[in-house]
């Protein structure tokens, strides 16, 4: 700690630069104009007889007849406003750090600071030795008796003061922990021609991405899932018409934002939209973690305020049960139909947070009870709500996965929100969400809240087609190489795809899914890998398509998976809805640091995203090109 | 003789209208102003405009100074009052942080001599709030943290504070460099 201390010194004092000896003189030379005119002469010393407050009172007087009455504004605004900074509570807030929310993200990484909430004392204390410690070492000009004086000081100031102003920042270490790995490589189609995944209909790395951004900092690269991103927002896609199955798949190519010698395949899947009115009744069974971590204004609070907001849009014979989950879990709320407000929402307010989370009792609890309510035809869902802190029962998250993995069969969906910032385990989060057919989003505010829970409940709700998977064999005599933009977290083995007991992502009412493929074509100018020199060289002749589409999914209920199969033809169509993707696609790449992009940077991504954000009826889009614009300045560029 | 005066005789002298003294004052401590403004700004051309604004202004600050107070706190105070000014004058976010954000463009322009600690320098004030970069400022300025309490117009407990949280900062940027 020192040494970095240490470090800062000495960078700072190699760093600073010596003044321009012009402008030195300029500015001396201006100081002592403005002194004389100050004075009312420009006369040497006045002889000074008077004692020093009265010449002082004389010279006050004289300096502010002589001002003009602009200049007289000006010096005593800046007075007052210096006076209103420094002399009022309010003053003192405008000068305080203006986001403290900054500051618990600032410590990501720091895992030594890891200290309980109740001992916050004990670091300050211990700050407070160090500091003393430092002044000695550094040879500060601070003599013994002050030294004293100020350590007697600093432990009277220091507590009450820090409880009082600067409790925010002080609240218990950051141990959060992110999903994700290392971005797609780019393939050369003649060893591996194929690619599959699952479809992925998570939000959350949108929303963690915007927390970060809005609290001024650049997210972690790992918090940057891009496919999340792109799926964040809706797209008009084509969807399917009636008889044709429970979702259309459109797949267009179009030129690279980023490379002019690559293009891009846009794969975009539209879900139908069932009607509203004859959708199955609900059986949603709200897990609600209520462990202490959880009593944060950004976390239970926020979570009452958004359950209040779904609520409004349940029907009546839609039914609610409660499930609480901290050192031991429990049944707030038995089973009650979703008319029955009053209830439901006294349960929701009675929610407390304390104490430790025994997430799987919590799970097992829930998924019983909604097994219990489960009649035919009606859709079950847990939906557990967590600031990620799993830190009772079962420790390791493999046993967790296997324990929702085997729940999963039993039909009932698992949505997953997280909520709130400091320890979120978002992958955790990941692993429950992807491994119990639901998916996970992360609510930050009361607005995401309205998009994940109000705007978009039919899709969250209501699954059109379980385990859908994307399977893109490329055409070698066309394509040289291909990559996969994001789904990193989704990858499947090639074999998985025909595999119907292999688990993949799940596809909601309306719900769009865009997947991206960079790809190069053959004898362009961006191939990356040079040819084998005892490979073989075949080259395939005939077909001038890209390559073939596959997709497999299951429709609710089922085991047996259908295909659906669609050629991916080499013609150019761009269109806007891909264009904006395209552009997200690329402010994810740019938040992870990718080596594909060239210098391609976030003002090309702003331009593109603007100009193609066509109605945003919800404002999604608007905000997305905000966040570019703060990731922008935040990265300096 | 001047110059074995004391500041705050120098300074006394000023306030009751001696310009010489105020000459040899500015003098005295204008290359010390200069590289405290640099600490609060992070860039040479808005260090330079600092004190440029500074030694204006300073005449009329003169009445603010009271007998017997140390002259380097006065103009700590002074200084890092103007940083707060010139810092609400740019009012957007974007360019609130931009002296150390536009380091970069200062870096280029000043032939840094120690590149590679330079950047880490400038990551690692990046990461601080300005209310810590000021009191760091203060502190690697070899200001005691009294001083800095008084200059900044906060108790010595905060000072103490923002120093460690400034420590924590820097150690979390320090790892989080390490893991990258």
């Amino acid at each position: 700690m020192t040494d970095d201390f240490d470090d800062l010194r000495s960078a700072m004092d190699a760093a600073t630069p010596a003044p321009d000896a012009t402008r030195r003189q300029a500015n001396l030379a201006r100081a002592l104009i403005n002194f004389d005119s100050l004075q009312g002469s420009a006369q040497q010393a006045r002889p000074t007889s008077e004692n020093r407050a009265t010449a002082l009172l004389t010279g006050v007087t004289t300096m502010l007849n002589k001002l003009t009455s602009r200049g007289g504004l000006t010096a005593t605004t800046a007075l007052v406003a210096s006076g209103f900074l420094f002399l009022t509570p309010i003053g003192q807030d405008l000068m305080r750090d203006p986001n403290p929310l900054d500051a618990p993200l600032k410590r990501s990484f720091d895992a030594e600071t890891v200290a309980a909430p109740n001992n916050v004392v004990t670091p300050v204390e211990e700050e407070i030795a160090g500091i003393t410690a430092y002044a000695a070492d550094e040879r500060m000009e601070m003599p013994a008796p002050s030294s004293a004086i100020a350590e007697t000081d600093f432990s009277a100031l220091a507590g009450p003061m820090l409880l009082a102003t600067d409790m925010v920042i002080m609240e218990s270490a950051n141990t959060e922990s992110f999903a994700n790995a290392a971005a797609n490589p780019v393939k050369v189609t003649a060893d591996e021609p194929v690619s599959t995944f699952s479809i992925d209909v998570d939000t959350a790395s949108y929303s963690l991405v915007r927390s970060h951004l809005n609290a001024g900092s650049l997210p972690p690269a790992d918090a940057v899932r891009v496919e999340e991103l792109i799926n964040y927002f809706p797209y008009d896609y084509a969807g399917p018409t009636t008889g044709e199955g429970p979702f259309r798949p459109t797949v267009s190519v179009m030129p690279t934002p980023w490379n002019a010698d690559t293009q891009l395949v846009h794969i975009a899947i539209q879900g139908e939209k069932p009607a509203v009115d004859d959708r199955p009744p609900l059986n949603l069974v709200f897990l609600i973690d209520t462990s202490g971590s959880m009593a944060q204004p950004d976390k239970l609070p926020l979570l009452k305020q958004s359950f209040r907001l779904m609520l409004d849009n349940l029907r009546a014979q839609d039914q609610v049960a409660i499930v609480e989950y901290a050192g031991s879990a429990g049944e707030v709320l038995v089973p009650t139909a979703a008319s029955d407000r009053t209830t439901i929402l006294q349960a929701i307010n009675s929610l407390g947070a304390g104490g430790s989370t025994n997430g799987q009792g919590g799970l097992a609890q829930a998924y019983g009870v909604a097994e219990a309510m489960a009649a035919d035809g009606d859709v079950s869902r847990v939906i557990l709500a967590t600031d990620g802190d799993f830190n009772v029962g079962l420790n390791d998250p493999d046993a967790l996965k296997d324990f929702i993995a085997d729940k999963r069969d039993s039909g009932t969906y698992l949505s997953v929100l997280g909520f709130g910032r400091g320890n979120l385990d978002d992958a955790t989060m990941q692993a429950l969400a992807q491994n119990g057919n639901g998916q996970a989003a992360y609510i930050d505010d009361l607005s995401e809240a309205q998009k994940v829970l109000v705007d978009q409940l039919s899709g969250a709700l209501f699954p059109i087609a379980n385990d859908v998977k994307i399977q893109v064999e490329f055409n070698p005599a066309t394509v040289a190489e291909y990559r996969l933009i994001g789904y990193e977290t989704r990858s499947l083995r090639r074999e998985d795809f025909n595999n119907d007991a292999v688990d993949a992502g799940e596809l909601g009412a309306g719900h769009s899914v865009t997947a991206i493929y960079e790809v190069t074509p053959v004898g362009s100018a961006a191939i990356l890998n040079d040819p084998l020199r005892y490979g073989t060289s075949d080259t395939v002749e005939g077909s001038t398509e890209l390559g073939f589409l596959k997709l497999r999914y299951k429709a609710p209920g089922e085991s047996q998976s259908q295909l659906i199969e669609t050629p991916i033809s080499a013609s150019l169509a761009v269109t806007s809805e891909a264009q904006f993707a395209a552009a997200i696609a690329g402010f994810g790449q740019l938040l992870r640091g990718s080596d594909y992009l060239g210098d391609w940077a976030y003002d090309d991504a702003i331009t593109l995203a603007n100009a193609h954000r066509g109605d945003d009826a919800f404002g999604y889009r608007t905000q997305a090109v905000q966040l570019m614009r703060l990731a922008q300045s935040l990265s300096g560029e | 003789m001047r110059m074995t005066t004391t500041d705050e005789d120098l300074a006394t002298q000023a306030a009751s209208g001696d310009g010489a003294a105020f000459g040899v004052l500015l003098d005295r401590h204008y290359d010390r102003l200069f590289a405290f403004c640099f600490r609060l700004t992070g860039s040479r051309a808005e260090a330079e405009d600092l004190t440029q604004d500074i030694c204006a202004a300073l005449p009329t600050k003169l009445c603010s100074y009271q007998a017997r107070a140390r002259v380097t706190t006065w103009l700590y105070r002074v200084a890092v009052n103007a940083a707060h000014d010139r810092r609400r004058k740019q009012a957007t976010y974007a360019r609130a942080t931009s002296g150390w954000g536009t380091w970069e463009i200062g870096r280029v322009a000043d032939i840094a001599e120690d590149a590679g600690k330079s950047d880490w320098l400038t990551s690692a004030m990046g990461t601080l709030t300005d209310d810590l970069r000021d009191t760091l400022a203060l502190i690697l300025d070899d200001a005691t943290h009294a001083q800095a309490a008084e200059v900044l117009g906060v108790s010595e407990g905060t000072i103490s504070w923002r120093v460690s949280e400034a420590k924590k900062r820097l150690k979390a940027h320090r790892m989080q460099e390490d893991v990258q």
